[in-house]
């Protein structure tokens, strides 16, 4: 049990708790989204006590130094003193338009930053307002877009999720972070095959991640597993086709685990489909987005397939709920 | 001076190769994958790190009490000898399947017996 002092207020961390949770559970409102250790949004510095090197990882080596850490994954080893800070920087850009990807699901365009650089795949944190923001994933490619694109599910009573279907619209000013995240394509070996598993909404960084791929001129095959319970929850088909009709190492399987699927579609869940397809992965890239339970599960199943850990890029879409 | 057995096996850059391998086995090894089944994988690894480094005698900041903390957790859901012999088991096939010589996986061995008792809370 360590102690925990959030500027003055001392509250007592129990044994399986990270430090976010011990605050919340006591009734502090410290913003927070992702919950593991990808947006930034909870940081705080630690101005007593040691910080266990987890908990600061993903920072840049900048802010490590000074004491900042991330309470959604830090389980204390020592008591700590903490601050709330707000560093993170925040840009303001215009909503350039909004339409309807499919059911539940709207596209949303924003004008880029100046001198906002990013890898298609990373996220962004989308200000709601002062206290509230969220993660989404980038769609587009800095080479096809001039634009932000953004793949937006609504979720039953979403705070954010409902905010942008029923009061966005284009000409809004909105806030947003800049680029987060290091799931995207690198040059690396060019040749490497590459394994792409996402549901839902966890198609969005996929489809920055293979375009930008096809555009550096990766050689190796390119296998994309889509997955929804609904045919009606898939989405973006007919490019993912003619994409797949223009480069032939380029395999596009939509797959759906509810009933009646038909021919068009793979019959079950997009990871399993996939490792039916390719049990061996030793060797493989592996892009793991969307549901959290299948991320984890995923990234085991991966591996136990082959995959090196350093080969599997995952974004999970944890909910802050 | 001596080489130490961290030196011998390749320093870091051989726990780097040994650290999939070795989780590999674990994950798959029903006698013992329960207890590691449920933890996040990605923190896993970085342990896994920890204890292969600690194994093969590298750097570490780790006391007896550590080990004893560390696994206080696991004990108390039943971790026996059974379980750290198998642990061992696939420390020794981890090792032979990256063609370490028999004598430096006889040393690993010994640093890990000698934590046997920590690990298992007696
Ligand atoms: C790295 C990352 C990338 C992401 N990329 C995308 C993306 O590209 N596209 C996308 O659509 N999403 C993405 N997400 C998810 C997104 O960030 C939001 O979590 C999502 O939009 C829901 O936010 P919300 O504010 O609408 O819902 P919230 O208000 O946070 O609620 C989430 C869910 O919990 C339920 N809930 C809320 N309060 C309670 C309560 N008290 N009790 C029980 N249930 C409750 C709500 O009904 C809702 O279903 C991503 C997440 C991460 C971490
Ligand atoms: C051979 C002797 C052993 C040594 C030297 C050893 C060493 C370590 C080390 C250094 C850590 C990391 C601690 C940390 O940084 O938090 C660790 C964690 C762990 N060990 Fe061991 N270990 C041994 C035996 C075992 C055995 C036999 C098991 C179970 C079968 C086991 C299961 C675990 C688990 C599950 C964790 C992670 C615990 C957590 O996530 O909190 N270890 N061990
Ligand atoms: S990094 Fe902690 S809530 Fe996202």
């Amino acid at each position: 049990m360590y102690e925990i002092n959030y500027s003055g207020r001392a509250v007592a961390c129990t044994e399986n708790e990270t430090v976010l949770e011990c605050l919340l559970r006591n009734g502090i409102e410290h913003p927070h989204s992702c919950r593991n250790g990808s947006c930034q949004t909870c940081m705080v510095q630690a101005v007593a006590g040691s910080v266990p090197q987890q908990a600061s990882a993903p920072l840049k080596p900048s802010l490590r130094e000074q004491g900042y850490f991330l309470p959604c994954i830090c389980h204390p080893q020592d008591n700590l003193d903490i601050r709330p800070v707000a560093i993170m920087e925040r840009l303001q850009v215009a909503v350039t338009g909004i339409k309807s990807l499919g059911r539940n699901l709207v596209q949303v365009k924003l004008q880029r930053p100046e001198g906002f650089a990013y890898r298609p795949g990373q996220f962004i944190n989308l200000f709601r307002d002062d206290n509230i923001s969220r993660c989404y994933s980038l769609a587009s490619h800095p080479h096809h877009e001039d634009e932000l694109v953004l793949h937006v599910r609504r979720l039953p009573h979403g705070r954010v999720s409902g905010w942008i279907h029923d009061e966005l619209s284009q000409g809004d000013k909105i806030e947003v972070s800049g680029p987060l995240g290091d799931s995207f394509y690198v040059v690396d070996d060019q040749q490497q095959p590459l394994m792409l598993i996402g549901t839902g909404t966890g198609l969005a960084p996929l489809y920055g991640i293979i375009r930008d791929a096809l555009h550096h001129g990766h050689t190796g095959p390119i296998h994309l597993y889509h997955g929804a319970r609904d045919a009606a929850d898939l989405y973006l088909g007919e490019e993912l086709q003619r994409l797949q009709a223009e480069y032939g190492h380029f395999h596009y399987v939509p797959c759906v685990s509810g009933q009646a699927s038909g021919d068009r579609y793979a019959a079950g869940r997009a990871l399993d489909v996939a490792l039916q397809r390719h049990p061996q992965l030793k060797g493989w890239r592996v892009f793991l987005c969307g549901n959290p339970e299948m991320v984890k599960l995923a990234r085991k199943r991966a591996f136990m397939a082959g995959a090196a850990m350093q080969d599997i890029y995952a974004d999970a879409f944890t909910v802050s709920a | 001076m001596s080489q130490s057995l961290f030196e011998k096996i390749g320093g870091t850059a051989a726990v780097d190769a040994a650290v999939d391998v070795f989780y590999r086995k674990v994950l798959s090894d029903e006698r013992i994958s329960d207890f590691f089944d449920a933890v996040d994988m990605e923190r896993q690894a970085a342990k896994q790190k920890a204890f292969l480094t600690m194994a093969l005698g590298g750097p570490n900041n780790y006391s007896g009490a550590d080990m004893r903390r560390g696994h206080a957790h696991l004990v108390a859901r039943g971790l026996n000898d059974a379980h750290f012999d198998a642990v061992m088991e696939n420390l020794a096939a981890t090792l032979q399947e990256l063609n370490v010589p028999a004598e430096l996986i006889a040393e690993a061995a010994a640093i890990c017996e000698s934590t046997r008792n920590d690990v298992l809370g007696r």
